[in-house]
């Protein structure tokens, strides 16, 4: 435990911490890690905080966001667990961008597996002071005394006293330093391990939850804007009079052209300003607005696919290398090679981004479903003139974000609006604006072959062709690169003696950004489906042939075979592992196997199905966390499929809120589907062609299945749960229906393939 | 136009072609209907009119003169929520929360026609509400629990 608490009660640290604080911790970071910013707007020397006050209340801030994946309920857990904190008692501050709280990027399935140590170290300091000022009040030693649900027990007499007994005493009091803090043991954890509530339950079933959608300001003006249908586009020709004339229409305001590289700016465009977002709506309409189409004015993804597979046959950039894959191929009994295909997506969250900017003098205050409130203020900032740490950021509640949100793009609109304006401006998208203008989940072409030589797969050798994130910040990015190799790729878990990952060349012609697990959508659809082709090609059951390819029980560190590394060199190639150290999460074969064999076992995975049905399975390890699939499918004669059920195990080391682990797995196998079946971002002159839910489908009760999950039980250091659930979905759909028809699909979404 | 909206009295003078949705969010300033697709292809926004679940996005204000609108604000009987409303919170149904007003408004109208649905009437009757988070399975749990615990709970 590393994790030093200073007391800093006598110090004015929290904005709205009144009169009545008596004790509040300081936690500085961990900063064994580093998340690359273009907004450069983070730093790790900042704090999370814990107070409480007088009468015993404690204020938890949450310095992460809530977006359904449940950090603000399990942080709070961690805390209250280590304080020995009455439920009832706790209120909870959800912060607002600021610096002092440390690095609030919520992405990356990161809240919990990066704060456990430091809220559970915040909780027990706190405890621990109370107890110590308890013993002095009562003459005897601290270890007579303990806490317990929110009172301090004399266990000499077993008489007790309310936390507020001890409060004014305690915050006078030195915290433990990291080195004597004293965490609670498991049998003794109160909320830890525990199912809970999400905190927002009440107003969520009462409708009174506060989405970026939904801030309403005094004076406040809705805005929506018509914007270059490609990145870099810019207006032509727009009809003001036209827009202006429309019943409710205030100003016509032209946004500034975007200057490549986009990062997180505006896109630019022409905005509409009204007394209500219908009228706004209309008076984008009236608009007629024109436009050139800059350097990507001309992307179609049917000719791009082309390109991606010229690349695949083209020049091939090694970036992992075991053996010699070309002999083993050379000498095998038998070979194998599949292409696979997985076309742009769109995160679509059920909120379309919103935020509302309002400037009080000089100062700018925003209300933002935003996935990072420093992100929103780096990006803001040098559009409007002021200084990062100047503006006011408060995340609202997010309706579904799965990446689009840590973009705030359209925040820097809603700030420049404001400011002409002279009034609170609310930034509104569209279902449209937020299909035609996402960061979108990359295009993807990869070719895998194999050779199996005396009935085991000696080599592996994969190639993939795909526009990298990179291109966003950098448009010179030309093809993946080492960090997305990392989910999934140069970590493949297979001991196969030879096994080489290259890749083709493939500039960005959208804004490519990360949607919920990022390169393992696609690179686990390749490796997933690709094990299920040997197998079915050998003849064997496809658990089976996972565990033969698994090998033996160890740790792997993939850096060794990574090309180009060098230990002494760590800004170089290598293997990110999800920015945490291969010794607190390691790459653990025996833990990978484990939840396979758990969900082979749950399923009944390898039985006979009757006709029409078939059950496909996958794995994979992402976000330091290990999950299986199973899914059943049953076809129809049309074509038409369903997924009556599906099993999904997770070992994500310690978890904090069971319930909410689960929904995430539920969730994942939903979102999971979505790819699978329907999931397809096309454009065609530099336009996306899809404009609602009508042409991007997305999962509905009829396509839901019957999830059972389960969650393995170990104490390992807590792993990601809001992204790993999604990789290992779509490989098991598809090689379910394999099993039920015969038809290998190659190629996302399934579509119509199934129809005859 | 007059209506009542959560049995309260109101006027509107505005575009008849107006949506409700706006009128109840942007005009009436409850934002617990929440704008998703604008198209009346996800249920996001779904209100009743006349006690019958409609898409306040393809409503247009001229259409609910003398109408009886009720939004998820309005479901509880005061401080008694609806059934549906605590199944929803005993299911842990929300993760982010932000289709369920449409949902539970979806939902409490079908119980309210069909008090004791099959699996495929909740499937055909929830099929316009999407949750991108993924919460069907706890939805289709909470109807369940409702359709097959009739009298606690508000009424519709």
């Amino acid at each position: 435990m590393n994790v030093p608490i200073k007391n800093v009660s006598r110090r004015s640290v929290l904005k709205g911490a009144g009169a009545a604080t008596g004790l509040v911790l300081a936690a500085p970071m961990i900063s064994n890690f580093v998340v690359a910013e273009a907004t450069g707007s983070h730093n790790f020397s900042s704090s999370v905080y814990l107070s409480m006050d007088m009468d015993g209340t404690a204020h938890i801030y949450i310095h992460r966001v809530e977006m359904g994946q449940g950090s603000r309920t399990g942080l709070p857990q961690i805390i209250a667990d280590e304080l020995e904190a009455d439920w009832d008692r706790l209120v909870f501050e959800p912060a607002y961008g600021d610096k002092k709280f440390g690095d609030q990027n919520t992405d990356g399935s990161t809240s919990i597996r990066k704060y456990y140590d430091i809220f559970r170290a915040a909780g027990a300091s706190a405890r621990m002071m109370l107890e110590q000022a308890a013993a002095h009040k009562w003459g005897i030693a601290v270890g007579d005394v303990e806490a317990k649900n929110h009172r301090i027990i004399n266990k000499l007499t077993g008489a007790s006293e309310d936390y507020s007994a001890f409060v004014a005493a305690a915050a006078k009091l030195e915290a433990p330093g990291a080195d004597a803090v004293k965490l609670k043991s498991k049998a003794k954890r109160t909320y830890i391990g525990k199912p809970k509530q999400n905190i927002y339950m009440q107003d969520i079933i009462t409708g009174n939850s506060q989405f970026g959608q939904d801030t309403m300001r005094e004076g406040m003006l809705f805005a929506v804007a018509a914007r270059p249908p490609s990145v870099g586009g810019t207006v032509t020709a727009f009809d003001k009079a036209a827009a202006m004339a429309v019943a409710g229409v205030v100003d016509v305001v032209e946004l500034p052209a975007l200057t490549l590289p986009a990062i997180f700016k505006p896109l630019g465009g022409v905005a509409v300003l009204a007394t209500n977002t219908w009228a706004a709506i209309k008076g984008r309409e009236a608009l007629n607005a024109q436009f050139e189409g800059g350097p990507n004015g001309d992307y179609d993804t049917k000719a791009f696919e082309k390109t991606l597979w010229q690349n695949i046959d083209g020049k091939s950039t090694p970036h992992l290398k075991r053996g010699n894959c070309a002999a083993a191929l050379e000498v095998a009994d038998k070979t194998y090679g599949a292409d696979y295909f997985v076309p742009h997506l769109n995160h679509a969250p059920m909120e379309p981004p919103a935020a509302t900017a309002e400037w009080q003098g000089d100062t700018l205050k925003m209300w933002v479903c935003c996935q990072d409130p420093q992100s929103v203020q780096g990006a803001v900032a040098p559009f409007v003139g002021v200084k990062p740490e100047d503006i006011y950021v408060e995340a609202t509640l997010l309706g579904g974000a799965f990446g689009r949100k840590s973009k705030p793009d359209f925040a820097v609109e809603a700030a420049i609006l404001a400011k002409q304006a002279g009034r609170p401006v609310k930034m509104i998208w569209t279902r449209e604006d937020d299909m035609h203008h996402g960061y979108f989940h990359t295009i993807s072409a990869q070719r895998v072959e194999a050779g199996v030589k005396d009935g085991a797969v000696t080599a592996w050798k994969h190639k993939a062709a795909y526009p990298s994130i990179s291109g966003t910040f950098n448009p010179a990015a030309d093809g993946p690169s080492g960090f997305e190799l990392s989910l999934g790729l140069t970590d493949l878990p297979f001991a196969t003696p030879n096994l080489q990952v290259d890749t083709g060349a493939a500039k960005a012609h959208v804004r490519i950004g990360w949607m919920r697990s990022v390169a393992n959508i696609h690179q686990a659809f390749a490796v997933g489906s690709f094990v299920d082709e040997i197998a079915q090609g050998e003849g064997k059951n496809t658990a089976d042939l996972w565990m033969e390819m698994i090998g033996e029980d160890r740790m792997i560190s993939p850096a060794s075979d990574v090309v180009g590394h060098d230990p002494a060199n760590p800004q170089g190639p290598g293997y990110a592992n999800y920015g945490e150290s291969l010794e607190r999460h390691p790459i653990d074969t025996a833990r990978l196997k484990a939840v396979l064999a758990k969900v082979v076992d749950i399923s009944g995975y390898g039985k006979t199905m009757p006709k029409g049905r078939g059950m496909g399975i996958s794995v994979h390890r992402s976000f330091v966390s290990f999950v299986a699939c199973a899914v059943e499918v049953a076809v129809s004669d049309d074509g038409t499929f369903t997924i009556p059920r599906a099993w999904i195990v997770v070992d994500c080391g310690t978890y904090v809120n069971p319930d909410r682990v689960k929904a995430q797995m539920e969730g994942a196998v939903l979102f999971g589907i979505s790819i699978a079946k329907y999931g397809e971002i096309t454009a065609s002159g530099g336009a996306i062609e899809q404009n609602n839910f009508d042409s991007y489908p997305v999962s509905r009760m009829s396509d839901s299945a019957d999830v059972e999950v389960v969650i393995m039980e170990n104490d390992a250091p807590p792993g990601g749960v809001g992204e790993p659930g999604v990789p290992p979905v779509a490989p098991a759909i598809t090689n379910a229906i394999f099993q039920a028809t015969g038809k290998r699909i190659r190629r996302l979404p399934i579509g119509n393939q199934l129809a005859i | 136009m007059k209506f009542k909206i959560n049995g309260h009295a109101a006027t509107y003078e505005g575009d008849g072609d107006m949506p409700l949705l706006w009128y109840v969010r942007d005009i009436a300033g409850m934002t617990g209907t929440k704008f998703g697709c604008g198209e009346g292809l996800c249920g996001a926004c779904t209100v009743h009119v006349d006690g019958v679940a409609v898409r306040s996005c393809q409503t247009a204000m001229e259409d609910v003169e003398g109408r009886d609108v009720k939004t998820i604000e309005g479901l509880a009987k005061g401080d008694t929520l609806h059934a549906l409303q605590d199944a929803w919170a005993e299911h842990n149904v929300p993760q982010c929360g932000y289709c369920q007003s449409g949902q539970i408004m979806q939902a409490a109208s079908l119980l309210a026609e069909n008090p004791n649905p099959s699996d495929e009437d909740i499937d055909i009757a929830m099929e316009g509400n999407i949750c991108r988070c993924g919460t069907y399975q706890r939805i289709k749990a909470a109807i369940r629990d409702v359709a097959g615990n009739k009298g606690t709970g508000g009424a519709s």
